[in-house]
């Protein structure tokens, strides 16, 4: 059944989002420079060239649901080469938090490590790779993946068994704090 | 014992780099008769045009050849060069080895062969010329305008402006064409007839412009300088001369039918005016709805005209006029879609329309006083879908070019009914948006930024549904078939020549392309002339294209005109086909295969032994032919010859060939 473009119930959505992010959805004439420069595009299921068109005709539903919106490593090759400089990373970015803020989540492992990022902020005002690749691999059952890599890591202080910290970690955390009641999502 | 002299052009790297052209220059010099041979990096330069000159004098040189490029680029430049020497131009023969023989291939060898066999064929067929000599014809400085729209006006003040008389023939019953029924012009938004009613009241009153309207040409000789033209003026029924254009008759005439102009959406009266600014502004009657004609009861408008102007007894007439150019600007008409595409409905319903329809009501004089509101029920619509390319760039149903300005208008559109209707919503299905033009790119970036969503697809399928005309297609950036359920559907149709330009172009004996627009002389460098001396073209008759392009090239119409018309008198090409008498059998094969309608069968007196005797013979019209050759090689009995490519010159170069 084909769609009808008459329905734009997300248009609401896409605008704010769109307006957020700086971005004029019309200027985007889908000539995909974008999706031909990303790396990640391999990986997506919505090119970020097709996440500006579902943008453009008001459908967040498609993008919404997306794993491309947690794929997007956030490089900006694709703002780099726009010829109208569109900010689809902050698209990516926006929709992402409006997936999540509708419990929606399009790939869980990078939600889990976004989560496990923060909370080792939170603790150390710094991240802690050996407990933060340690937990995750507990969280998300893996447990040995990239375990072959730590002898080396260990051996040349790419990683260490005790935290770095900040000198001020408090300061750190009133920054989360601040941040958080400002809106920002909790890990 | 002819002197014959060779030069072999490098023609930069263009010849040289493929033909070993001193060899060509060393065979040369061993041809008999040839007492110069040499090559020449640029011949057709000042400085290669001087070493020719000096050889000339030098050799004492009676005739030229000269391998180089085509003569098409440059036999006129060598002509005019031999002018001012002791040879005739008509003396010099060009061997063509640079487009017919160094740019096709790539075997120097091979290539070198060809250049030799190219170089002797013409050394061959320069020992038979003759000595020829230009003539004059006269130049009547009168040009005829076919068509009374914008590339017509533009064109007739301009040859009027600089001083020559000028009739435009329409066979509407006022100018204007189709840019006085447009709202407005992209990318401007200028308003359409603001900008060209006062150019038609500048033909209207210019002293130097005829008006012929409700008139067409029916029959065309002659020749470039002297056109005899028949045009056959309609009866109007109302006298022109009289009539004020008071406008009393159409306020009492009973009879109401559909207005053409208006595209049907309301009626105008029998006797009438096509528009409020219509040139002439004087009413004609239409002879196939007014009563008195039809049936011979009513005439209200003879009562009520204060002046007496109407004549029921009216008839045609036909005037005979002799012109020195004409300009061909019959414009276009839109492809019948209705016959075309049953998937939009083919016409059933009554909110799908074109965009000359929109024109009309969305202008503020239309039958809706500018208010877009549906045709069907007069109801504002919400959401509103354009069709690019319907008929265009579709090889199947309708034509495979592209009418160029749809693009643009349908942008235009869009524009517009987001302007009009705050909260509507403009979908337009395009296969790719071409805006080139100043300006126009900007136009569509800003139509898009009022909101109209373009979609990438061709609408498959128009069906009505609880009410509303669904369009099937697909959004071919998604991969992904989708519908718009819309109120009004406006197709962008394509642009066709105007109807009756094919019987017009048979009597003018010039070239249509396969889609029937007229031939322009050459694409590039010579866009608004044809084939035929002294007719050329202006705006869309030659193929679809904008209002600033049809302007520009009426512009460059006028100027060849008048550039025309600046000589009192004209030189003729000597090379034309000349009959012998003796030999012609009066078969008139001839006359059918000239394509310039050059050649007429006439009655002589001859000698049949001692006996006079009429006999009937081909005799050729020096101004209109061309030279083109088709009557020489259609003569079964070899009594038609064409100077400079006589059937013996050619035997040479085919004996020179395989001999």
């Amino acid at each position: 059944m084909e769609e009808c473009l008459n329905a734009r119930s997300g248009a609401e959505l896409a605008n704010s989002i769109a307006a957020r992010a700086g971005v004029k959805l019309h200027e985007c004439y889908q000539c995909g420079k974008c999706t031909a420069g990303c790396p990640m595009a391999h990986a997506m299921d919505l090119m970020p060239r097709q996440l500006v068109r579902y943008m453009q005709l008001g459908r967040m539903e498609e993008i919404l649901g997306s794993k491309s919106v947690w794929l997007c490593a956030s490089c900006h090759t694709c703002v780099e080469r726009c010829p109208h400089s569109i900010d689809i990373p902050s698209l990516m970015e926006l929709s992402r938090q409006a997936a999540k803020a509708r419990g929606r989540v399009g790939v869980k492992t990078v939600d889990m490590f976004s989560g496990i990022f923060m909370q080792n902020v939170k603790m150390f005002g710094k991240s802690h790779e050996a407990l933060m690749e340690g937990v995750y691999n507990v969280t998300t059952g893996r447990f040995m993946q990239d375990m072959e890599n730590v002898p080396h890591m260990l051996k040349n202080k790419m990683v260490g068994i005790e935290p770095h910290t900040t000198n001020n970690p408090e300061e750190i955390k009133a920054l989360i704090e601040r941040a958080l009641e400002m809106g920002g999502e909790d890990a | 014992m002819s002197r014959i002299g060779v030069v072999v052009c490098h023609c930069g790297t263009n010849i040289a780099g493929v033909v070993d052209v001193e060899r060509v220059a060393a065979e040369a010099a061993k041809l008999p008769n040839v007492v110069f041979a040499v090559t020449n990096k640029y011949t057709c330069s000042e400085p290669g045009q001087a070493t020719m000159k000096a050889a000339i004098e030098e050799h004492q040189l009676d005739r030229l050849v000269i391998c180089s490029c085509s003569p098409r680029m440059h036999e006129a430049t060598f002509r005019r060069m031999l002018k001012d020497t002791r040879i005739n131009p008509y003396m010099l023969e060009i061997a063509n080895l640079r487009e017919q023989c160094a740019w096709v291939h790539t075997d120097k060898e091979k290539a070198t062969e060809k250049a030799i066999d190219l170089m002797r064929m013409a050394v061959a067929k320069v020992e038979q010329n003759k000595p020829l000599f230009t003539s004059t014809i006269p130049i009547h400085k009168k040009c005829l305008i076919i068509g009374g729209g914008i590339a017509g006006i533009q064109a007739a003040l301009d040859v009027a402006d600089a001083g020559y008389q000028v009739t435009i023939v329409e066979r509407e019953p006022s100018i204007g064409g189709h840019m006085v029924m447009l709202d407005k012009t992209f990318p401007t938004l200028d308003c359409s007839a603001c900008i060209s009613t006062p150019k038609m009241v500048d033909v209207g009153q210019h002293p130097n412009i005829t008006l012929m309207t409700s008139s067409e040409v029916v029959n065309v000789g002659g020749y470039v300088g002297s056109f005899e033209v028949t045009i056959k003026q309609k009866a109007r029924y109302v006298d022109h001369t009289k009539c004020t254009g008071c406008g009393l008759c159409e306020t009492k005439c009973p009879t109401k039918v559909p207005s053409e102009f208006n595209q049907g959406y309301n009626k105008r009266t029998a006797i009438y005016k096509p528009f409020a600014q219509a040139v002439p502004a004087k009413p004609v009657i239409d002879p196939d709805s007014c009563k008195m004609l039809k049936e011979g009861k009513c005439g209200v408008c003879a009562k009520v005209c204060p002046l007496g102007c109407i004549d029921f007894k009216d008839t045609a007439k036909e005037y005979t006029e002799t012109y020195g150019a004409i300009i061909v600007a019959t414009g276009y008409d839109l492809i019948p879609w209705q016959d075309l595409y049953g998937e939009y409905g083919g016409g059933r319903y009554a909110d799908v329309i074109t965009g000359l329809q929109f024109e009309r009501l969305v202008n503020a004089s239309g039958p809706t006083e500018g208010h877009i509101l549906r045709p069907s029920d007069g109801t504002e619509p919400k959401d509103v879908v354009i069709i690019k390319c319907v008929g265009s760039r579709d090889p199947h149903k309708g034509k495979s070019y592209c009418s160029r300005a749809c693009c643009m208008y349908s942008a235009k559109h869009a524009h517009q009914i987001l302007e009009k209707l705050p909260g509507a919503n403009v979908y337009i299905f395009y296969m790719d948006v071409r805006t080139p033009g100043k300006g126009y790119e900007e136009f569509y970036d800003r139509t898009r930024a009022d909101g109209a969503v373009y979609i990438r697809g061709r609408v498959s399928k128009i069906y009505k549904e609880n009410g509303k005309l669904v369009c099937k297609g697909e959004d071919t950036l998604l991969g992904k078939p989708v519908s718009v359920q819309a109120d009004m559907v406006v197709l962008a149709t394509a642009m066709v020549p105007a109807v009756g330009v094919e019987k017009l172009t048979t009597m003018l004996g010039i070239a249509t392309d396969p889609d029937k627009w007229v031939q322009e002389a050459h694409p590039k460098l010579r866009p608004v002339e044809t084939q035929t001396g002294g007719i050329f073209l202006a705006g869309t008759c030659q193929g679809p294209k904008d209002i600033p392009d049809t302007v520009a090239q009426a512009s460059a119409a006028a100027v060849k005109v008048c550039g025309l018309f600046s000589k009192d008198e004209m030189e003729t090409s000597p090379m034309i086909s000349g009959v012998d008498q003796q030999k012609c059998c009066g078969c008139g094969f001839c006359v059918n295969c000239c394509p310039y309608k050059a050649i007429s069968l006439v009655e002589i007196d001859a000698r049949e032994g001692a006996r006079r005797v009429k006999k009937t013979v081909a005799s050729v019209n020096s101004g209109l032919c061309q030279g083109c050759g088709c009557c020489t090689a259609a003569c079964r009995t070899g009594a038609i010859d064409l100077s400079g490519y006589t059937n013996a010159q050619i035997l040479k170069e085919v004996d020179a060939l395989c001999l």
